[in-house]
């Protein structure tokens, strides 16, 4: 053990879901989204990821980490991002 | 949208929704890389970023106090020449660890000419305590210590030129950038590294609990800041000013200012008061431009 305070595992605030504060989630619209990523740019809990929705590049949330702040939503360029009330 | 996939910075710190600069510390670390270190003043970003004993980071991270965050760094940019190691030596620090707290050190590290790159995160007050004024609190803003009243309308004081300050230490890159222009501050990042010496960026950190905002117009306020021309985009090289984002036509104070709560309170008078400010510090920069050497290096 070290004398001083010292983290040793690196980016390991994701054993903590910070999920659970939301009150509102984000819900991507498949149709709608164009996969530029620009929701995943200003995401400031960085859980916007890219994936695949028959065989279409688009942008997901993972909802575990979401606070449901909305900026997603706010820059999409297509509104292919709606807040909806989250039930959990 | 241009940015390397690669993070340094994780999911679950336990920032408010909204917040203005985990976008900033991803944008900053994927310009700057794996071969980094990072020294944090004591604020905001410390706190909600290492709940010990965990870390968002994913890089070399160390916690200073207000006071010494840019003292800090000048020792870990000292140990790694004695070591003959070479990595990028970067200080996050808020406006309270920056204008006010941590100046002195900061002034040192500058004028030592350590080859570190300072970047203050700009939320305009002690957002971490309580919301109190600091330096760079602007005029007419209301805080817990600048309440509104019949005889005091905020804040007296109208911010402090930092930049125009550090440029004055004969820093060889200070800049400005606001993290809705993501490619901006990302390209300044990787320039600011690219040249050896002190240098200096203030970038743009809007606080939705101090300004009164909803969370999800935090890219918006950003926006209208850069607009407005309460916020002006630009870069001090070698004393040569160039000012990166000119609007074609500055869009009213007035919009920027009535959608923060922290400005709710202003009158007419108040408001064309700012606006003046802002047309003056425009030209200002303007003229600025036109020289070789708007600051002596």
């Amino acid at each position: 053990m070290s004398k001083y305070p010292v983290i040793k595992k690196v980016g390991n605030t994701k054993e903590y879901k910070t999920g659970a504060w939301k009150t509102i989630k984000p819900v991507v619209i498949p149709e709608k989204c164009i996969g530029c990523g620009k929701c995943w740019v200003f995401c400031p809990e960085n859980c916007i990821y890219e994936t695949t929705k028959n065989g279409k590049k688009i942008f997901e949330a993972n909802l575990d980490y979401c606070k449901g702040c909305g900026i997603c939503a706010e820059v999409c360029p297509v509104k292919a991002i709606i807040m909806k009330e989250d039930e959990e | 949208m241009g940015l390397p996939k690669e993070e340094f910075y994780v999911s679950g710190a336990r920032n408010c929704a909204g917040c203005g600069f985990p976008t900033i510390i991803r944008i900053v670390t994927k310009a700057a890389g794996k071969n980094t270190i990072i020294v944090n003043a004591t604020g905001c970003m410390e706190v909600v970023s290492t709940p010990y004993p965990q870390t968002a980071w994913k890089l070399p991270w160390v916690h200073a106090a207000f006071e010494n965050a840019a003292a800090v760094a000048s020792g870990v940019e000292a140990a790694l020449k004695k070591l003959k190691k070479d990595a990028n030596v970067i200080v996050f620090g808020g406006d309270g660890g920056t204008y006010d707290i941590g100046f002195q050190a900061l002034s040192g590290m500058m004028e030592r000419g350590h080859n570190v790159l300072y970047i203050c995160y700009d939320n305009e007050a002690y957002e971490n305590t309580g919301i109190q004024r600091s330096s760079s609190t602007p005029k007419f803003s209301w805080t817990t210590t600048t309440p509104i009243g019949k005889k005091i309308r905020g804040k007296r004081r109208w911010k402090k030129p930092i930049t125009e300050i550090m440029a004055a230490h004969g820093s060889p890159f200070v800049a400005t950038a606001s993290p809705h222009l993501h490619m901006d501050l990302f390209n300044k990042v990787k320039k600011a590294l690219s040249i050896k010496g002190p240098k200096f960026m203030k970038v743009l950190s809007p606080c939705v609990i101090g300004w009164k905002i909803p969370s999800n117009k935090t890219i918006e306020v950003e926006e209208l800041a850069v607009e407005s021309g309460v916020f002006p985009i630009y870069e001090i090289v070698n004393g040569k000013l160039t000012i990166n984002y000119k609007p074609k036509k500055l869009r009213p104070v007035k919009e920027y200012l009535m959608m923060q709560g922290r400005f709710k309170h202003l009158n007419e008078k108040e408001i064309r008061s700012i606006q003046e400010r802002v047309n003056k510090y425009w030209k200002y920069l303007l003229n600025l431009e036109k020289l070789d050497n708007a600051f002596f290096v």
